[in-house]
């Protein structure tokens, strides 16, 4: 089973690749329809668009989409190398945030992906903005703007200090349209290595135990808990949901030694754990 | 297992205690029962009072018992077995209930003033209409036949003082040679009933209409088309043994059929019909204090279905053959309102909107081997495809089993064979059966649905075996003169027994629930019933009669199964001279003993009523009055049986007077 698991997603992918390959390719223009923009930033010689599923950014995982426009010629750049860079300007110190690499998506012409975890919101006096660095044939450009990371009411990314002392932030990815059912949970786990640096952490597990506070903590079965998928750099489990409504997802982390982080076990006295994540539906 | 034979034993060797009873037949017990329900017959029926509930004519049955959730919709039990194993029939129309919780069970949907009679068969003589383990009901509907032309008119009022009953109901009847029309309709309203000692029981109020219409017509020497058309609407029910109460229970049962008499000399009767009935119930705890969350729970309940029945006689030979086919519908939902307004609803389906499609044949053959014997064989085959309609119900189901297919079929057989042999005073009777029963839909696909009896939640189980029963029955009657005894006996040994068992990794929905049960199957259960009846004549018209029950149920580890009853018995004396019929009784239970803790039983304690009654008949020439009034519970006893749900307290004193005036 296990290794069907990992084999599935490849194999998909394989797929996909051999069959666009036989129905030619998509018009170019297309690769965005189903998304929708958030804001463009502009220099003088592209524009730099920004697409999301909701057309906002949000607190947590945010799946982003990148076009560039050729201000000149007004076609796509398809060829570009993009680095980006999120800051968050508080009072008194800056900091970036989780985030992976820019790459083309696979098997699209003009777009670029990656997430970005943003692990605070804006608010009055402080707030987000993005850097985003790129080379064409050799040539490098920048573009950069304020963007805006508004609170979310329900807990989808947490920051925490481990039993290790190592400050962790921890999101979540999948289920973003959860339903009644046994849903596929993926989360991103990160360590904080400075203010700048925030890598993917590796081989942990995160011990999950959904519960239902207004229904008395009701619990689901068959839950998987979270373990670390390499193809992916996230962690992947299995959450069960057996009703509509708030769910606080009760998790507990352990290092690949196996030692608890953070976390406690949910039991008639203790009614959540410290290290929680939430989703209503 | 020794146990239950030693009963047996005893039971048999049992003779010559002196009782009595009052109808015309020679046989005191039967395994076939007919309650008698219709108004045409309203005198010298052995009835505590003709506009009675339907629950409380099928409670005198010696067959069946009421389980009691409150003061309305009870579920009748036969050979202590209850709805998932028997087969309910409206005259042969299947018809499911609509409540998870099984607050609707068939007889909730009908009143007195529709039916006739009620069939009441046990084991496998009741697999006529369906398959079934602990026997068949057959509801039949009131109708006129082809006859010279009448009519009549008739207006019933009731009036009771426990709970404030007030009950009226009206018919007309018309009937000729080519054509009849029956209509009726009847109103019951009830508040609190009070238990003995003026105890008050909150929330078993209810109110109930139903109106019902039959009409045929002749479409020739033979044939004739005959349509039944039944509304019912139950409102504000309250159920005091439980949770919540409901705020509508609505049935429309529609059926048209044609019927071909005497085709032959071979076949006698041929009658086909098609029908659908439609149910609502919805379920309703707003009028609850204190609930820990408050929340909807709506179900319906959609069937329409098909039979046809042919009636052949051939030399001994009497033949019935009857092919049936139904779909039905059943989708139930629970809507729970978090006590934070911000936060959403929860909501979830405990019924995955679940298609039944079930088709079937069934065949009898009664033998009239010699002028004192007989032999009935019987046998149903029939074919059961189950379909969870809905993607969220499958989700939800998937849940506990991965990889559930929505499609299941089932493959159910009944077999049946009894003997029937009269040697001078002595009427004996003997048989033996095979049945085979399919999950009920909460049986297979139930979630999360709440058994406030043992405070568990139960979870369906898709997967479950067929569950199977081998029977014996017998009974022997015997009569001299005056004098009458009978007893029989049931005894069911079932395979796969279906029942919930707890899995403890598992967390309760409902707030305060103990756990959660799965549906499982026991390697077996075993049922034992047994009753004995006596009846003698005193003088011409003073008759005492009495009966003595005794039941035992055990599972495969001789623990003892739920809702088995007691010792029970009756005693009554009844006099009747020409119009005029009186009847003290007494009926009772000893200390149940046999209570199955773990399935959230405990001890009901032993208990005797009394109760007394009398009627008349005035006629004002073709016109009759007949007025019947009683005092039940006449001590005022406080008492409840095993049957009541949660050991809620019956009916105190209660003063009844009936009226019913027949105009023609």
């Amino acid at each position: 089973m296990k290794f069907i698991k990992y084999i599935m997603p490849i194999l998909l992918i394989l797929l996909s690749i051999s069959c666009s390959d036989e129905n030619g390719i998509e018009d170019p223009v297309n690769e965005v329809q189903d998304l929708l923009k958030v804001q463009e930033f502009t220099n003088s010689t592209h524009i730099v668009e920004l697409f999301t599923e909701s057309g906002m950014l949000s607190l947590g995982y945010n799946n982003i989409t990148l076009r560039i426009t050729d201000i000149t010629s007004g076609d796509f750049v398809e060829n570009a190398l993009i680095t980006w860079k999120p800051i968050m300007h508080m009072t008194m110190m800056t900091h970036s945030c989780p985030k992976s690499d820019v790459s083309k998506v696979i098997n699209k012409q003009t777009i670029y992906g990656g997430y970005i975890v943003f692990q605070m919101p804006e608010n009055n006096d402080e707030g987000w903005d993005l850097t985003i660095d790129y080379t064409i044939e050799g040539n490098e450009y920048e573009v950069e703007g304020d963007i805006s990371v508004p609170n979310s009411d329900k807990q989808i990314v947490t920051v925490f200090t481990g039993a290790d002392e190592i400050k962790y932030i921890l999101a979540l990815i999948e289920p973003q349209n959860p339903e009644v059912k046994v849903n596929d949970m993926t989360v991103g786990l990160y360590k904080m290595e400075n203010m700048m640096s925030f890598p993917v952490v590796e081989n942990y597990t995160i011990k999950l135990d959904p519960r239902m506070p207004s229904m008395g903590n009701h619990s689901s079965p068959n839950n998987e808990d979270l373990t670390f998928n390499a193809l992916t750099d996230m962690y992947d489990g299995k959450l069960s949901l057996t009703m509509t409504g708030y769910w606080k997802l009760n998790l507990m982390l352990y290092n690949s030694g196996a030692e608890l982080l953070k976390g406690e076990e949910v039991t008639e006295t203790n009614e959540s754990s410290s290290l929680f994540l939430e989703l209503e539906f | 297992m020794n146990r239950i034979l030693f009963i047996f034993i005893i039971f048999l060797s049992l003779d010559g205690i002196a009782q009595e009873q009052l109808t015309d037949s020679t046989k005191i017990v039967d395994l076939d029962e007919v309650i008698v329900i219709s108004r045409e017959e309203l005198n010298n029926q052995r009835q505590v009072k003709p506009l009675s509930s339907i629950d409380e004519y099928l409670e005198k049955s010696s067959k069946i018992t009421m389980i009691k959730r409150g003061n309305y919709a009870w579920e009748p039990a036969i050979n202590n077995m209850v709805s998932e194993r028997l087969s309910v029939t409206i005259d042969g129309m299947q018809i499911f209930g609509a409540c998870t919780d099984k607050m609707d069970p068939i007889t909730s949907y009908v009143d007195v003033s529709n039916l006739s009679e009620v069939h009441v068969k046990s084991g496998q003589q009741g697999s006529e209409n369906g398959s079934t383990i602990g026997g068949g009901i057959d509801l039949k509907i009131q109708k006129n036949d082809f006859d010279r032309e009448s009519w009549n008119f008739g207006i019933d009022g009731g009036y009771e003082t426990n709970g404030n009953s007030k009950i009226v109901s009206s018919e007309f009847n018309f009937s000729n040679n080519k054509f009849f029309f029956n209509a009726d309709g009847i109103y019951r309203k009830s508040d609190n009933y009070y238990a003995g000692g003026g105890i008050e029981v909150m929330n078993s109020q209810f109110n109930k209409f139903n109106i019902s219409t039959v009409a045929g017509f002749k479409t020739g020497e033979k044939g004739s088309v005959i349509g039944s058309f039944i509304y019912d609407k139950a409102t504000d029910v309250g159920y005091p043994a439980l949770p919540m109460d409901v705020s509508l229970a609505e049935a429309l049962i529609t059926s048209i059929s044609y019927q071909l008499k005497d085709i032959s000399s071979f076949i006698n009767d041929w009658d086909t019909k098609i029908y659908y009935n439609t149910i609502t119930h919805i379920m309703d705890d707003t009028k609850r204090p204190n609930v820990p969350i408050h929340m909807d729970m709506p179900g319906w309940s959609d069937t329409f279905g098909f039979y046809s029945k042919i009636q052949a006689k051939k030399s001994n030979h009497n033949f019935l053959f009857n092919a049936n086919a139904y779909y039905n519908k059943s989708l139930a939902e629970m809507t729970m309102y978090p006590n934070d307004p911000d936060e959403n609803i929860m909501f979830m389906l405990t019924w995955p909107d679940v298609r039944t499609t079930y088709a079937g044949i069934y065949g009898e053959d009664i033998i009239n081997l010699k002028k004192n014997q007989s032999l009935k064989v019987s046998a149903r085959l029939g074919f059961q495809m189950e379909h969870i309609a809905s993607e969220f119900g499958l989700n939800s189901l998937q849940i506990f089993y991965p990889g559930l297919d929505d499609y299941n079929n089932r493959f159910l057989i009944s077999l049946a064979a009894q003997y029937d042999i009269s040697v001078s005073n002595f009427d004996i009777l003997l048989s033996t059966g095979y049945g085979e029963r399919a999950p009920s839909v909460s049986e297979s696909y139930g979630f999360y649905l709440y058994n406030s009896f043992d405070n568990f939640d139960y979870i369906g189980n898709p997967y479950l075996q067929n569950e199977k029963s081998i029977e014996l029955n017998t009974s022997v009657n015997y009569t001299v003169k005056k004098f009458k005894i009978g007893i029989e006996a049931s005894f069911f040994h079932i395979f796969d027994y279906i029942i919930g068992e707890i899995d403890p990794q598992l967390t309760p929905m409902t707030i305060g629930a103990n756990g959660v049960k799965i549906y499982t199957s026991l390697d077996y259960a075993n049922i034992f019933t047994t009753n004995l009846s006596a009846s003698y004549d005193f003088l011409t018209n003073l008759n005492l009669f009495g009966a003595v029950g005794y039941n035992l149920g055990q599972d495969n580890n001789g623990e003892n199964l739920p809702l088995i009853g007691p010792l029970n018995y009756r005693l009554a004396l009844h006099y009747k001279k020409n119009f005029f019929d009186a009847e003290i009784n007494m009926n009772g239970a000893a200390e149940q003993t046999n209570y199955s803790i773990e399935y959230g039983e405990n001890m009901t304690e032993a208990y005797t009523v009394f109760n007394i009654n009398a009627s008349y008949n005035f006629y004002f020439g073709n016109n009759k009055l007949f007025v019947k009034a009683g005092v039940e519970n006449i001590f005022d006893t406080y008492y409840s049986t095993y049957a009541d749900w949660n050991n809620i307290p019956r009916l105190g004193r209660n003063i009844f007077i009936n009226l019913s005036y027949v105009l023609k």
